[in-house]
């Protein structure tokens, strides 16, 4: 009897010690997270970044609108006819007037660059500042300070850009007048989580060079270099070969033509930036049917008329997948050699 | 005999084909003080390093208060506090922000953290800079936060790797005293790692040399100096007037004189074992005037500069 009673009283004692030793990883953790993110939102970096990030918005959202209400006044028709037919919503972020570049353009340039700014010193910083052997020396696993990096700056990411998008679709609905259907939003929704992904692919290699470099100044510089060369040099070096591929010399057929064509597109999918452009085009613009060539006898049948959202998201299928498997990559590798990393500085 | 509450079981770490920790056997008590003492790059960061599970040893096997260091290393850092020899601080975080970010890690509830941060800063001297950010404290502060820091986490064991590195001779005392209190009162096991040898002296129960990944000697200051100098374990300092020739040539013959030297006004005469009163009865016999006799005490510095000095002997021979 008495021994019974006292192992019901263990018991519960067990389970709660368990408990509590769970939920005390998940306070070290949520303390790293909202540390990286309090660091993130005032370091000088960041906050600059953020600055032109919201004025080069505003300023695409400046000339879409008024290219859109030049385009509504001209026409003779029920202007909010037009927005519905047109996915005339959706040219918020697409159109310009060449003045500036369109949202679109800005985030394929921009977030990579927030990106890297987000993630080149996340590990080096630590360990240069002597930091990182006082953080290993505290009783979390070491995965933490890792994870808790990338959680941190996705976390920014989210929030940036969510209120971002919701923040130009409420001044295009207040400047143009026209609501957004559904459909759109939920096109702009998918845009916006795109966004993230892309940029957590740069986020997630600016980390891994963090962890590889013991330098910010090394890490910074290859992550930028990078992304030059996926954003500038990658295209021009695909052009060339394209060039040599596609001359008329060597195709003979019509079928040659086409794989040759489908190479030259598969190489181009290679960059992060190429995906991410082919995705952002299906999703904003539902009138893109097909991401590679066509024959006239596969258009034959189509109707012209926009895809629906999840026809437009089955397209962009194996680009949004390759784009976060390149960042699990990244963040794999990264993971790997942090783990098996001394800690020491020197 | 008190369990050892560190115990490192012949562990060696490999680098390519380099060991920096060979074959190492240490036991540390619960309740002492004991200093690791070793030139630069002599594997004590390293063997640190396996005892609080941060590095892997390639074999051997380390227990910290009874737990395996390597399978276990988040219990073990729960109780073992860490002071690296290149401490950071967040900078734009106060004292007190760093102190209760540490609290946060190991999960210690906030009201009790801040009581527990508010009294480790006074206890180091720092309530008045709580709110400073820490990248305006100056090096010695730094070091004295670190100590609270470790402390936050009410450790059974704290493990300081050069904690007297870069500060004022002054800020050396205070933070000794203040190593050597925590001892004492909250009767906290400290392991200190230093090449500053009489600052081991000054504080240390009992210390092990640590050259080049193995311990050469081990055990309280006068046993190191045994284990090290097998020939001329003492020293005694003669200052008679006047000193010439004969009487040097007098005292060297005394049994147990091992050599004399002349330096300035004095003479030191090394010899296997103590020969005080014969040193003297001969001094005052062969005329001379005897001012000063003393045994010369044996520093670390002392035992460890000879040691050093005869091995380059012997390896040049």
């Amino acid at each position: 009897m008495n021994l019974s009673s006292r192992l019901q009283k263990l018991k519960p004692a067990a389970i709660t010690d368990k408990r509590e030793k769970t939920n005390e990883n998940r306070n070290a953790f949520f303390a790293l997270v909202r540390k990286e993110f309090t660091d993130n939102i005032t370091s000088w970096r960041i906050i600059i970044l953020l600055a032109i990030i919201t004025l080069t918005c505003f300023g695409s959202l400046y000339t879409a609108v008024t290219t859109i209400q030049d385009a509504i006044d001209k026409s003779s028709e029920n202007g909010q006819q037009i927005g519905k037919d047109a996915y005339l919503f959706l040219k918020l972020f697409t159109v310009s007037d060449g003045t500036l570049p369109n949202f679109v353009t800005f985030v394929t340039f921009l977030g990579p660059l927030l990106g890297i700014a987000l993630g080149f010193d996340a590990i080096n910083s630590e360990r240069n500042k002597g930091t990182l052997s006082r953080l290993m020396s505290q009783p979390i696993p070491r995965d933490y300070v890792l994870n808790a990096k990338f959680i941190g700056a996705l976390l920014l990411n989210i929030v940036l850009f969510f209120s971002l998008g919701f923040l130009v679709m409420a001044l295009g609905i207040l400047i143009l007048g026209i609501p957004p259907t559904f459909e759109e939003f939920a096109r702009v929704f998918c845009f916006l989580t795109l966004c993230i992904a892309y940029i957590a692919f740069w986020l997630n290699l600016g980390i891994l060079f963090s962890v590889l470099f013991r330098q910010a100044a090394t890490s910074a510089l290859s992550s930028i270099a990078a992304w030059l060369f996926f954003s500038v040099f990658y295209n021009m070096i695909v052009q060339m070969a394209a060039k040599s591929m596609l001359s008329s010399g060597s195709i003979t057929s019509q079928e040659q033509a086409i794989n040759a064509q489908g190479t030259i597109l598969n190489f181009m999918r290679l960059s992060p930036n190429y995906l991410f452009s082919e995705s952002t085009t299906t999703l904003l613009s539902p009138t893109v049917r097909s991401l590679g060539p066509m024959t006239t006898r596969q258009t034959s049948g189509a109707i012209p008329s926009p895809l629906p959202l999840d026809q437009s998201l089955l397209l962009i299928w194996p680009q949004l997948t390759g784009l976060i498997a390149a960042t699990l990559i990244c963040f794999a590798i990264a993971y790997m050699l942090f783990m098996r990393q001394e800690i020491r500085s020197n | 005999m008190t369990q050892p509450i560190i115990e490192l079981n012949d562990i060696t770490k490999q680098y390519d084909d380099q060991f920096a920790v060979d074959h190492l056997s240490l036991s540390i008590f619960k309740g002492e003080v004991y200093g690791l003492l070793g030139p630069n790059g002599a594997g004590k960061t390293t063997a640190i390093l396996t005892m609080l599970g941060l590095s892997e040893p390639t074999s051997g096997q380390v227990r910290v208060a009874g737990i395996n260091s390597t399978r276990q290393p988040i219990e073990v850092k729960r109780k073992v506090g860490y002071l690296p020899d290149d401490l950071g601080f967040y900078h734009n975080m106060t004292g007190l922000e760093n102190l209760l970010f540490t609290a946060e890690m190991n999960n210690i509830p906030k009201n009790t953290a801040k009581k527990r941060a508010d009294d480790l800063l006074q206890k180091v001297y720092l309530n008045e800079s709580a709110d400073k950010k820490t990248g305006k404290y100056s090096r010695g502060m730094k070091q004295r936060l670190g100590l609270a820091d470790v402390l936050m986490k009410n450790p059974e064991v704290i493990i300081l790797d050069e904690p007297t590195l870069g500060i004022d001779p002054e800020g050396v005392r205070e933070l000794l005293k203040m190593i050597r209190n925590l001892n004492e009162l909250e009767n906290i096991t400290v392991l200190l790692s230093s090449h500053h040898l009489h600052q081991v002296q000054q504080i240390c129960d009992r210390a092990g040399i640590f050259v080049q990944g193995t311990l050469l000697a081990e055990g309280d200051i006068p046993s190191l100096a045994e284990q090290l100098l097998v020939d001329d374990t003492f020293v005694t300092t003669v200052s008679a007037d006047p000193i010439d020739a004969d009487l040097m040539q007098k005292i060297s013959l005394i049994d147990g004189v091992n050599k004399v030297d002349h330096d300035k006004s004095y003479l030191e005469v090394y010899c296997s074992r103590d020969v005080t009163p014969q040193i003297s009865k001969t001094v005052i016999d062969s005329g001379s005037a005897l001012l000063q006799i003393s045994n010369k005490n044996f520093g670390l510095d002392e035992i460890y500069h000879r040691y050093f000095e005869g091995r380059e002997q012997h390896e040049s021979v």
